[in-house]
């Protein structure tokens, strides 16, 4: 493949994906919450935004997001922010940016106001009022590097923020965004280490100057210290976020792609700045060879500098239609413009002399070997040019520690070892569905077949993935109810953002694109609000009773109310209380009398498989939290998968892609919504894990499957009753497939749902979901996939954690030198000389008898300050003579 | 000049006996500190103990034209965010720039060293929805 445009396919160490992306224990956890547990791939990502800062010259890094476009659509969207009195924002795109960014871009523009001017870098107007930002890429889609210094500057004076798409490979040759001036830099990281996988899942890399640091999308890792004052990492900063601000976040971006960005964060740590630097220059050479080859040729290539990508004008018409047989013989994919007699080829580290020689073949040139004895470097070579790179990357001790195989497998193994996942125990998460990740559904991500695919290969080459991307389509319409499925929307979130767009765009084909309002329930998710700012509609909020449902009277009011401007409501069902709600096909119905259209959360499809659809009670259009009820392992914070279902009448305004139109897209009479990821499949690689479980299924096991979680959510609700509160369940006692337990209340001392959270790691657990959806409580959710004797193991524990409290409420123990609040208890805490707490050693770390140092599961850090990390921000590697938070600010 | 300034720094101190007939609440837990045609703008002691732990302010721009209500600032501590609407219009004249590098004055002095900006007061009649000491603290009480 010489296509480019993204993607990379190369040889990725099989170490790596066999102890990383093939192993359960950084694949099967979770988004690092309960930090304690997490310090491993923390870590990890500290490492990747040590690495996208290094390369990008630009101080601040996320950790991660979804794809490239959907990085630039937040650059744009951050830039709008900072611009907030502009009546009328202006973004400028030069053209040649990657087709599928800017089809992204335009999309998101449309429903945020901001107006998207698309031209030639060199004539754009930077007096242009209004404008907040202007994005170029580096190298461009072309393959050119240009010094956009003085448009950098241009867009300063009018206050606008610039913006950089860059090649991270390729900035460890020329000089980085951030030394032009770049404001923001972003891009996929998918060419360190990642898998093409036909479009995704990688990680975007997104960094920022200082100034930007709050306002920058998605998860972030900082430094902070612990209850024993050494370093440990968190997720910090995350009242940006959508759990909190709702409608007001930064982004509506929950998942990141975590396992992607670890991939790609030990890609660099196992290179090292000179190893990187010696594949790029591989990858430059290489292209330098070929260009040389072309200009022989008598084909033409513009001036200037290029670092892999070239774009080649044959000379005459039959050089160009004999070059395009020979690469279909020699099974070389080019990038085709609609410009006359051009090609583009682009090359990555995998090439070989052998590729060379086939593409100089293609070209009409003479081979490597003779073109090598008479090579004089013409134009278009990096080194000693403005552009070579001279500052340093990778200076940090951990990119040069681990540059050995045996090395590298023992950092990874460290860090491993710091992580609570599903090979350790139960993670009850409430609305998470932690469920198994079969090896079976596994096994096709890492074969050949479907990791090394480009998403804009030629459709004739891709006839497999079709095939299963169609069965999976016709399975999840058969298990929803509903019509047509896109699968474009590469998160939870996103599914949402899509799924919404496919309703404005229905109500605008029928005349009734006026309609603003969104209901949400104050009990939704925090994405709910965040996905509905961004379709541009104004959300209203809608209280819920104090049984946990929908209060239908509130419904009706607001219904009557905004009769004339209702879009839609957002709602879950199951609700997010962990209810079936009685009233959900009313409620419904009262949406379309009065012309809405409801949009169904998925996000607890594990309560409904084989049991009811949701396009049969009346919902319009649901996403599918393929990465929840359907399998897909949760990466320690993403990727996820979120395709949308939609009735008929919404079928065809789903998602499409210019490049690459997914199927019934480009069917007569569709008219797509726009572009929400940047492949036309969004991640495609792990769909064939929900393809197995379906397959493996069958209709009766699915059904099986959800009435045992919704029978072991009862169990267990019934169990703990005597002990917490049971919140909500429905009129008969019931709950669906979680429950929420009350633990709000212990008069007489002082214990909240962090102090439990945190003593659930001493007993070897992960806490359930915590102060979600009712602050300071907790939801477990056990799924189908355990069995009985951890349920009990969990619930003992529950058991005895509320004894211990009782013995503080009774006086027995003293209310803040206690097992529970002093949770968790390191190894080294529990193993040191000294021992001065009035409880003993024993009932820190082995408080129930089936606890044995087998089993124990220690945690990484103690408990760490939460108030420190976001108030002294840290993003990046900390000094490694650095043994205490303190050191850091010296 | 000198004597103005005199005049000023007096009449803030006999402004200052009489805080508390200065201080106007509202129900969504700010309070204004109106001096002569000024109001300093800040949150009170009820809306800092429930936010926690404040890590960052995010303060307004000087020059900001707001009306009653708008959202002038933003208060985060690790687990909530408290959005701070202007009890009064007017333009923004000053800003605390100390919140910036010391975010948790709000905590410590929340009514007083913690105020977040300072606004030129349009109306006056603003004020008369308003809440004064007494009744604020009755209506946390019935809560």
């Amino acid at each position: 493949n010489m296509i480019k445009q993204l993607t990379h396919k190369q040889w990725y160490q099989r170490r790596v994906r066999g102890n990383l992306l093939e192993n359960p224990g950084w694949y099967s956890s979770y988004t690092p919450y309960q930090a304690e547990i997490s310090q491993g791939r923390m870590e990890s990502l500290i490492n990747y935004q040590t690495m996208v800062t290094d390369m990008t010259g630009l101080p601040v890094a996320n950790a991660s997001l979804l794809d490239e476009g959907t990085a630039a659509a937040e650059a744009m969207a951050l830039c709008y922010r900072q611009q907030k009195k502009n009546k009328e924002p202006v973004f400028f795109v030069d053209n040649a940016i990657f087709p599928q960014t800017l089809a992204v871009i335009l999309t998101r523009s449309e429903h945020l106001g901001i107006k998207v001017v698309v031209g030639d870098y060199k004539s754009f107007d930077y007096q242009t009022p209004g404008l907040c930002g202007v994005l170029f890429q580096y190298p461009n889609a072309d393959g050119k590097i240009i010094d956009y210094t003085e448009y950098i500057e241009a867009a300063h004076a009018n206050k606008a923020l610039a913006v950089c798409a860059a090649d991270l490979l390729a900035l460890a040759l020329i000089k980085p965004p951030g030394e032009y001036g770049f404001d923001i830099a972003l891009g996929s990281a998918q060419r360190f280490g990642v898998p093409l996988g036909f479009g995704g899942p990688h990680a975007a890399f997104f960094s920022v100057k200082e100034s930007l640091k709050r306002s920058i999308p998605g998860r972030i890792i900082g430094v902070t210290r612990d209850a024993d004052n050494g370093l440990a990492y968190r997720l910090t900063l995350q009242t940006r976020e959508q759990h909190i601000k709702r409608n007001k976040a930064t982004s509506n971006i929950c998942t990141a792609q975590a396992l992607l960005a670890n991939m790609a964060a030990m890609y660099a740590v196992y290179h090292g700045s000179d190893g990187l630097l010696s594949i790029a220059e591989k990858v430059h050479f290489s292209t330098c060879i070929i260009a040389e080859g072309a200009r022989r040729a008598g084909h033409h290539i513009d001036e200037g500098a290029f670092f892999d990508t070239l774009k080649i004008r044959f000379n005459n018409d039959s050089a160009y239609d004999d070059a395009l047989i020979n690469a279909e013989i020699r099974r070389i994919n080019l990038r085709k413009f609609d410009e006359p007699n051009t090609i583009g080829i682009s090359l990555d580290e995998t090439v070989t002399s052998e590729d060379l020689d086939d593409l100089l073949f293609v070209l009409g040139a003479p081979s490597v070997k003779n073109l090598w004895q008479q090579y004089k470097p013409r134009d278009g070579g990096i080194l000693r040019t403005k552009f070579e790179r001279t500052s340093e990357f990778l200076t940090h001790p951990t990119f040069k520690l681990y540059r050995s195989e045996h090395q590298l497998t023992r950092y990874m193994r460290l860090l491993e070892r710091k992580d609570v996942s599903l090979v350790h125990s139960m993670i009850p998460l409430g609305s998470c569905t932690m469920k198994l990740n079969a090896t079976t559904e596994l096994a096709p991500v890492s074969r050949p077949e479907f990791a090394n695919i480009h998403p804009f290969a030629p459709t004739h080459q891709t006839q497999g993935y079709m095939e299963l991307i169609k069965e999976l389509h016709d399975d999840l319409c058969e298990i929803t109810g509903y019509a047509a499925i896109s699968f474009q929307p590469n998160s939870g979130a996103q599914g949402e953002y899509a799924g919404l767009l496919a309703i404005r765009a229905y109500q605008k084909d029928i005349g009734q694109g006026h309609r603003n309002i969104c209901l949400v329930p104050v009990s939704a998710h925090g994405t709910n609000p965040a996905s509905a700012q961004m379709a541009g509609l104004a959300v209203v909020s809608i209280k819920t009773l104090p049984d946990g449902n929908v209060d239908m009277d509130d419904v009706r009011a607001k219904c009557e109310k905004y009769k004339d401007n209702l879009s839609c409501i957002m709602v879950t069902y199951p609700s997010t209380y962990g209810v079936f709600e009685e009233c959900i096909r009313d409620l419904c119905d009262l949406i379309h009398e009065n012309g809405g259209q409801v949009y169904l959360d998925g996000a607890n499809m594990n309560a409904q498989v084989g049991v009811c659809k949701p396009g049969h009670y009346g919902a319009d259009v649901s996403h599918l939290n393929l990465h929840k009820t359907f399998c897909i392992p949760h990466g320690g914070g993403g990727p996820g998968v979120g395709p949308i279902g939609v009735g008929a009448h919404l079928a065809p305004f789903l998602p499409g892609h210019d490049l690459v139109p997914p199927m019934n897209t480009d069917d007569p009479g569709s008219r797509p919504c726009g572009q929400v990821s940047a492949a036309p499949y969004g991640s495609s690689l792990i769909l064939p894990i929900s393809w197995a479980y379906i397959k493996l299924m069958g209709p009766t096991a699915l059904r099986t499957a959800t009435e045992v979680a919704i029978l072991n959510a009862n169990y267990m609700a019934k169990r703990l009753a005597p002990y917490y509160p049971i919140m909500y369940t429905n009129s008969e006692g019931f709950c669906a497939h979680e429950f929420i337990l009350d633990v709000r209340n212990f008069p007489g001392c002082n214990i909240g749902v962090m102090d439990i959270a945190k003593r659930l790691q001493d007993y070897g657990f992960h806490a359930p979901t915590t102060s979600w959806p009712v602050v300071n409580t907790m939801m477990v959710e056990p799924t189908e996939s355990e069995d009985k004797a951890e349920m009990d193991r969990y619930i003992e524990a529950l058991i005895a954690i509320r004894q211990e409290i009782q013995d503080i409420q009774d006086g027995k123990i003293d209310p803040e030198d206690n097992p529970v609040k002093r949770a968790p208890h390191t190894m080294a805490v529990v193993t040191a000389d000294e021992w001065d707490r009035p409880y003993s050693r024993q009932t820190a770390a082995f408080p129930l008898p089936w606890m044995t140092p087998a089993k124990k599961i220690w945690p990484g850090s103690a408990r760490v300050d939460d108030a420190y990390g976001d108030q002294n921000v840290f993003c990046t590697c900390p000094p490694v003579e650095a043994y205490s938070i303190d050191d850091l600010s010296k | 000049m000198a004597l103005s300034l005199v005049s000023r720094v007096c009449m803030r101190q006999i402004l200052s006996q009489h805080r508390a007939l200065s201080m106007y609440y509202t129900e969504s837990h700010e309070w204004v500190n109106v001096q002569g045609s000024l109001g300093r703008v800040g949150i009170t002691d009820h809306a800092q103990a429930a936010l926690g732990d404040v890590v960052f302010v995010d303060i307004p721009e000087v020059d900001l034209d707001v009306d009653v209500g708008d959202e002038i600032a933003s208060v985060e501590s690790v687990k909530a965010v408290g959005d701070v609407a202007s009890p009064i219009g007017g333009i923004v004249v000053a800003v605390n720039e100390a919140l910036s590098d010391s975010p948790t004055l709000v905590n410590s002095s929340p009514e007083e060293d913690a105020w977040i900006a300072e606004i030129e007061i349009s109306d006056m009649s603003a004020l008369e929805g308003l809440m004064d000491k007494e009744a604020y603290d009755k209506f946390l009480l019935e809560g």
